[in-house]
């Protein structure tokens, strides 16, 4: 066991944890945050992406011991700032029917989030290229991606 | 869930090392995309492993004018948004661009990627196409071994167990040339080769010389295709024989039959991109 300092969604937390833990296992049975989903657990699938220090990785491959010092923003995380940009993407996936089952939609707002928050304009290709690794089986991606850029518009 | 297992996190480039010299079968561990895999199939065999995430001193991108040195720990995503990178090297960044998606390429590394030995990788073929030399290092001192020579044998490398990977050199590429590389897998985004090509093709005086081509997953590692190299050398594009050309490349790789494709597939899509690579030299 070590042990670790790090930040999740904006709280400070020191824990004791087996190194190789997951992040994903930490984050779900740990910290009891459910909205990250486990889809594949091998990286392929993109349901349990998060941000470490701002960029999305997939938390099932992330270890513990890597993680002193860093900072974990989860879906839960995004909803607590109560930013509009997140409020307008969550919305936009309603409305455009880009959500279904819902076990892809977590990864696929906290990947969209830090693409909008990179590139306020995003075009098609750079949704598609960032939304790559995030895998949906009931929408399709179309959905998802006119959400992004429906998100993605100037506020009236 | 996890059994026990000792985790080390050196405090320098020099710790590590040292715990790399005490102990041969410490496993180092860099962005974890690949240890984590096996991890969760149960086939991670470590009873210790030695993070080397926080070794900055294996970080960072030097655009020299002759040449571009890449720390090991670089992810793919800071390879392919570098601007030296993106200028000098466009082939590494496609494929560090096709390397998993963005959130597989905030954790990959380049070095990682060298370790693992995957002769499906996707970076190996663009770097062999540029001729790097990798740097190695250990209690014992640094030493620079051709990148084309470091690949032994299936997941074998020329790496000793106490060394470390820490960077990794491609000399600028001369004047005009044809930088090229494509993978095909069962996915645009996201899947893993059934083969790909990457091929430098610089033109001189109307003449190509000191062609490289490098295919990833049609042998047991990474593997120039040298006669074919040898065939385009010294030659005018127009002399090219392509079905002479192609019917090279098609004999001088080893693909086998497994679970992605199969020989006869992998031989006939290299011989493809082959094609493809001769198309970009013809409209360059």
């Amino acid at each position: 066991m070590i042990v670790l300092d790090l930040t999740i969604n904006g709280r400070l937390v020191r824990v004791q944890v087996a190194p190789l833990t997951r992040l994903l296992d930490f984050l779900r049975e740990h910290q009891k945050l459910t909205g990250t989903k486990e889809g594949c657990g091998e990286g392929e699938c993109g349901a349990c992406t998060v941000l470490v220090d701002g960029l999305p990785v997939v938390s099932c491959l992330v270890p513990m011991g890597q993680l002193d010092g860093a900072a974990v923003t989860t879906v839960e995380g995004l909803t607590a700032v109560g930013d509009p940009g997140l409020q307008r993407l969550q919305e936009a996936l309603l409305d455009a029917g880009g959500t279904q089952c819902g076990i892809c939609t977590p990864g696929i707002v906290v990947t969209a989030h830090a693409l909008l928050d990179a590139r306020s304009r995003p075009t098609l290709e750079e949704i598609r290229d960032a939304l790559a690794g995030n895998i949906c089986r009931c929408t399709g991606y179309t959905a998802i991606y006119e959400a992004v850029r429906r998100a993605a518009e100037p506020v009236p | 869930m996890t059994s026990p297992v000792r985790w080390t996190r050196p405090q320098s480039l020099r710790h590590a090392l040292q715990v790399m010299a005490a102990e041969p079968s410490v496993v180092p561990i860099a962005g974890g995309t690949d240890l984590m895999v096996l991890l969760a199939l149960g086939d991670l065999r470590a009873g210790h492993l030695l993070d080397l995430w926080p070794l900055g001193e294996l970080r960072g991108i030097d655009a020299a004018p002759d040449q571009t040195v890449i720390g090991a720990l670089t992810t793919y995503r800071e390879l392919a948004t570098h601007p030296a990178v993106v200028e000098r090297h466009p082939a590494l960044v496609q494929a560090a661009r096709l390397s998993g998606a963005w959130a597989i390429q905030n954790r990959g590394t380049l070095g990682g990627n060298l370790a693992n030995a995957s002769p499906a990788a996707d970076s190996p073929p663009a770097l062999l196409a540029y001729g790097a030399r990798l740097e190695l290092v250990s209690v014992r001192g640094s030493r620079w071994v051709d990148y084309a020579d470091f690949h032994l044998g299936y997941k074998r490398t020329a790496r000793a167990g106490d060394e470390l990977i820490a960077r990794i050199a491609l000399a600028q590429p001369p004047g005009p040339a044809t930088h090229f590389y494509r993978k095909v897998g069962t996915r645009k985004a996201q899947a893993i080769s059934k083969v790909c090509l990457a091929g430098l093709a610089p033109l001189s005086d109307g003449r190509l010389g000191d062609v490289r081509l490098a295919l990833g997953a049609v042998a047991p590692t990474v593997v120039l295709a040298r006669q074919t190299a040898a065939y385009l050398n010294g030659r005018r594009v127009p002399e090219i024989d392509r079905v002479a050309a192609r019917a090279i490349l098609e004999a001088e790789i080893a693909p086998i039959d497994d679970l992605r494709s199969s020989a006869w597939y992998r031989r006939r899509v290299a011989g493809n991109l082959f094609e493809q690579f001769l198309d970009a030299i013809q409209h360059r």
